[in-house]
């Protein structure tokens, strides 16, 4: 908070500021905004009689009057619904829990286990896509040779073969890949509470799990929405870990179909259906309008009313 | 500082869950790796034991190194991965500098506008990314990954970087302005030594989305000379499907530069990560 703040340079001794930010201005805008903005507009377009031509909202029509549009678009949205709905179950409390122990100053081997639990989220989805694939195979997998020693066989099903079980299971695979980033953000959240909070809530008797909700849980509750919201706009632009494990199609039956493949066998194509270009951009326009919901209701509806507190 | 507290049972019960939890974060990856050095049978009839005399094989590597064009992936990946993290770490910082440092009109307006990309993701775009690659001639060439990574990780690191520069202190800037520096040699030399933890954490989660990306290398540069190792080794898995030698190879193959590169951030990481909370 020093007087003199650099705002009493003279308006022309400040082209630094353009320069410094130029390139990320310009590359941001190029690449990401224009594409964008050029995407939706294109939902509006359609090539008729050869010709590219304004349709309206006709693509929309399609979407959702055409069965079988309409049909395999909600299939999609309904699997990405209870796709984020097992991250957000699943993922977010293990995160916090493992967080919480690794905060404890007492722990030994605190960067080794840090650094262990983060590894499956550096892996890329070729790889977990293939060794879950391996592990989880009736053939040759390991998991049932496991349960076998155990005497829990029966438990076994292919479940990444299975209409009813392949989309929670490879929701599961994706939790166990990407578990590390909740962990990292509470964890840095949870350090930076100060100490003498703590020593404060000792004082007062709270201690070890009670301790834990009353005092450091509501104050990381801003970075458990940040997270949520994270994962909701990952879960409804995912596209890779199907693709690897199930292929495009997003087998068996489509049961494991997000809206990332419904766009990318849309957009590209498969098998004998050729790519379209305008439907695919009405799908991403979809995708949008969803991921805008979304970051709307967490921005006005959830982070307005969380209690931030100023250390 | 908590006083030592933790009592023996409830360490061990840390310890405990933090040591079932490494264990299940490891587990596939041990499995790839031990397999990768077995003979075929060994693979199959126990996929759980360790190579031993009998069954240790190099086969798998072979495989690779003869058949794929493995190095030129790996060296491909490389040079997209770090030239995006350079550009993003460069352009990210100097963009965060100007809008935590100087108050000019529509300043807040910029802000917001960079900030969009963090929510919206650029594969939304990507109908029209591929159209403007076809138009510029830019399909197929590692130069087309690097600027889309770029620009998807530039929101994000301009995010974090800004609010980190605001916490450097102004008298130490000023005191550079006072011994003359120019404004170019205060963000280089000044302000941007005291954020590199800040350009870790920045660094790390950039890095890993633009390594293990597998849309725009489909998509955007699916040719053999500009195949990333993500999408040579998924290729890679669609032909060898049988065999587990090869795949099982390549995929530890795969794993070890992006490994390196996290262990080398990660103390950083760490570091990023403690004066966040110190701020």
């Amino acid at each position: 908070m020093a007087a003199a703040t650099p705002d009493q340079h003279k308006p022309g001794r400040r082209w630094h500021v353009a320069i410094f930010l130029a390139p990320a201005v310009l590359v941001y805008t190029a690449i990401m905004i224009i594409p964008l903005f050029s995407t939706l507009v294109q939902s509006l377009f359609n090539t008729v009689d050869g010709e590219r031509a304004f349709v309206g909202l006709k693509n929309f029509q399609t979407l959702f009057g055409d069965p079988r549009w309409a049909a395999s678009f909600w299939n999609a949205l309904k699997n990405n619904v209870w796709f984020f709905v097992v991250h957000m179950l699943v993922q977010n409390p293990i995160g916090v829990l493992l967080a919480a122990i690794l905060s404890n100053p007492n722990l030994r081997m605190r960067g080794f286990y840090r650094t262990a639990i983060f590894i499956p989220t550096i892996l890329s989805f070729v790889i977990v896509g293939f060794v879950w694939k391996l592990i989880l195979s009736p053939l040759w997998g390991i998991a049932p040779s496991m349960l076998d020693a155990i005497g829990l066989k029966h438990l076994f099903g292919s479940w990444l073969g299975q209409e009813g079980s392949a989309l929670t299971t490879l929701a599961l695979v994706s939790v166990w890949q990407f578990v590390g980033i909740p962990m990292m953000l509470i964890y840095a959240a949870l350090l930076s509470i100060p100490d003498e909070v703590i020593e404060a809530a000792e004082i007062d008797g709270l201690t070890g799990m009670k301790q834990f909700f009353k005092i450091q849980l509501p104050l990381i509750l801003p970075t458990v929405g940040i997270i949520s919201i994270l994962t909701f706009v990952g879960n409804f632009n995912a596209f890779d870990l199907i693709y690897v494990s199930q292929g495009a199609q997003a087998g068996p039956n489509f049961s494991t179909d997000l809206l990332g493949t419904l766009l990318y066998r849309t957009f590209f194509g498969f098998q004998l259906q050729l790519g379209d270009p305008n439907m695919g951009s009405t799908i991403a326009t979809m995708m949008f309008l969803i991921i805008l919901v979304g970051v709307a209701i967490y921005l006005f509806g959830i982070q307005t009313r969380l209690r931030r507190y100023q250390f | 500082m908590a006083i030592a507290r933790s009592s023996l049972p409830r360490a061990i019960a840390a310890h405990a869950v933090l040591i079932a939890y490494t264990l299940i974060a490891l587990f596939p990856v041990f499995v790839i790796v031990i397999n990768a050095f077995k003979e075929r049978r060994a693979i199959f009839n126990s996929p759980l034991a360790l190579p031993n005399d009998e069954t240790f094989s190099l086969i798998g590597f072979e495989t690779v190194t003869q058949q794929g064009d493995f190095l030129l992936y790996f060296q491909n990946s490389l040079v997209v991965t770090v030239v995006s993290l350079t550009c993003v770490l460069l352009f990210g910082a100097m963009a965060a500098f100007a809008l935590s440092e100087y108050r000019f009109r529509g300043n807040l307006l910029m802000g917001l506008y960079l900030a969009l990309g963090i929510m919206i993701p650029i594969r939304l775009g990507t109908v029209a990314i591929l159209q403007l690659m076809v138009a510029t001639g830019l399909v197929n060439t590692l130069t087309a990954l690097i600027l889309v990574y770029t620009a998807q990780g530039l929101p994000l690191a301009i995010f974090i970087l800004s609010e980190f520069m605001r916490t450097v202190s102004d008298d130490l800037k000023n005191a550079g302005r006072v011994d003359g520096l120019s404004e170019y040699r205060i963000f280089f030399t000044l302000v941007l030594p005291l954020v590199r933890p800040a350009m870790a954490t920045v660094a790390v989660f950039t890095m890993i989305p633009i390594w293990n990306d597998l849309w725009f290398p489909l998509i955007l540069a699916p040719a053999e000379s500009t195949k990333t190792v993500t999408l040579g080794a998924q290729v890679f898995i669609g032909q060898f499907v049988t065999n587990w030698n090869a795949v099982l190879a390549a995929l530890t193959l795969a794993i070890i530069p992006v490994l390196v590169l996290y262990l080398v951030f990660s103390r950083q990481l760490i570091r990023g990560i403690t004066s966040g909370a110190v701020k």
